[in-house]
């Protein structure tokens, strides 16, 4: 009875494996890719799965959104959403300035692939 | 039933993640990157995080994927084939996954009410937030009063980033011709 | 795209809404889910949605440049404000006890005056970056 057991973890744990897929796969875009516009879109995509990360733990099954009515005893943890809040304008504010980087990179080396711009650096 | 809405979520956003890797079309990448911040504002909805689904649909498929379009249309270019092989990249994807994974073995299942994170704070703003702040709305009542600072340095933060983009992106586009003559002249010069 | 009927049309029904909602979601941030950075993204996409339909000289009719421009830093003042009129009346900075006649309304006061602060600089951070960007590509 070993796979059962292993595959009602897994099920259990599930927001947790499909979380981490995101990650990884963020993580991939940013290493891997070499267009800039791509790596902050993997960037992107990175931090969405924090925002999961985070909220995930604070669910409870059976409770409701933390906002206080007398029908409902049992409410969601609160606090992840408020720190999630931040982080998800803070990633805007970081994802603008870094398209506007790109956006001069474009106009002062004529590329935003990192290959043709290693390339360029090597031949000044 | 809300685990099963849960996992086909889950399962879509994956997929889409899959789709973002491979598309080379920059612009598809972009549709693709805000179809998965909806399908993201959907899951959030289910676990009963509404106000931070408002906040990811609005500014992760809104205003995101309008800044993206906005700098593909003053960059304008598609994704070249990669140069190199991405196998050392996948070794270390893959190998911080297995990490991470191994890192979450030991957490508490799912949606446990005695999981530890409910223990310490949380139940005092549940308790109080009506009586001191008359605010129903917890998630309000701590960003704007329990954690104040904290949303005094986010506004600031967002406040940097306008003044940022606004000093690199003012003034005139200078032309790849003006530049070039621009340096060729104080080359020149010195 | 001002030529497009279908467009022109939607969007001059949508847009009062668009702004309509905006300020509900601000309002009602209290009372259920909202507050001052979703109110502020919607009405910055109003903005834009306007830009992107009508043109950008027209949104810079109803938007200013200048004026938008000016708004970026008003709403970190307002919100430090709301902290220092905490410190003028004699507790600490950001404590909203003495801002009205009791502490729960004080609090309540407090809550709702930050929340304006972060709408002003969110909603005018956003056109202000899309105005950037545009106007970079003419």
């Amino acid at each position: 009875m070993q796979i059962p057991a292993a595959i009602q973890r897994i099920a259990e744990h599930y927001n947790y494996v499909v979380t981490i897929f995101l990650m990884v796969a963020g993580l991939y875009i940013v290493i891997a890719r070499g267009n800039m516009i791509k790596k902050l879109i993997g960037l992107s995509l990175f931090q969405t799965s924090v925002y999961l990360l985070y909220i995930s733990p604070g669910k409870i099954i059976g409770g409701t959104a933390p906002i206080l009515d007398p029908a409902f005893k049992v409410y969601s943890n609160p606090l992840p959403h408020v720190l999630i809040l931040t982080a998800i304008v803070v990633g805007v504010a970081t994802l603008a300035l870094g398209l506007a980087l790109v956006a001069r990179i474009q106009e002062a080396y004529g590329t935003i692939e990192e290959d043709e711009l290693f390339g360029q650096e090597g031949d000044q | 039933m809300e685990a099963l809405i849960n996992m086909a979520l889950l399962t879509l956003l994956a997929v889409v993640t899959v789709g973002i890797a491979r598309q080379r079309n920059l612009f598809g990448a972009i549709i693709l990157a805000g179809i998965y911040s909806f399908l993201m504002a959907s899951l959030l909805v289910v676990l009963d995080a509404v106000d931070v689904a408002m906040t990811e649909a609005s500014v992760g498929a809104g205003v995101s994927t309008v800044f993206l379009l906005a700098a593909l249309h003053l960059a304008r270019s598609m994704e070249q084939k990669p140069h190199h092989s991405p196998v050392l990249p996948m070794v270390v994807a893959v190998g911080v996954g297995a990490a991470l994974f191994w890192g979450t073995v030991g957490l508490a299942p799912f949606g446990t009410p005695d999981n530890v994170i409910h223990k310490h704070v949380a139940p005092k703003y549940l308790a109080d937030s009506l009586k001191e702040t008359m605010v129903p709305n917890v998630v309000t009542s701590t960003l704007a009063d329990y954690r104040g600072y904290d949303t005094l340095g986010e506004t600031t933060v967002i406040f940097t980033a306008g003044v940022g983009v606004m000093l690199l992106l003012k003034g005139r586009r200078r032309r790849k011709a003006e530049a070039q003559s621009a340096k060729a002249r104080s080359e020149a010069a010195q | 795209m001002k030529r497009d009927l279908i467009l022109r049309v939607i969007a001059k029904l949508t847009l009062p809404f668009m702004l309509l909602f905006a300020l509900y979601v601000q309002f009602h941030g209290e009372l259920g889910p909202g507050g001052g950075f979703q109110a502020g993204v919607i009405a910055a996409g109003m903005v834009i949605l306007h830009a992107l339909i009508f043109g950008i000289r027209e949104a810079k009719r109803i938007a200013p440049q200048a004026l938008v421009e000016r708004l970026v830093p008003l709403g970190v003042l307002i919100y430090a404000g709301t902290g220092i009129v905490g410190l003028l009346t004699g507790v600490n900075f950001l404590d909203y006890s003495r801002l009205g006649p009791d502490s729960p309304h004080g609090h309540e006061y407090g809550i709702f005056a930050v929340e304006v602060g972060v709408l002003v600089t969110v909603s005018s951070t956003m056109i202000a970056i899309f105005y950037a960007f545009v106007e970079r590509g003419r």
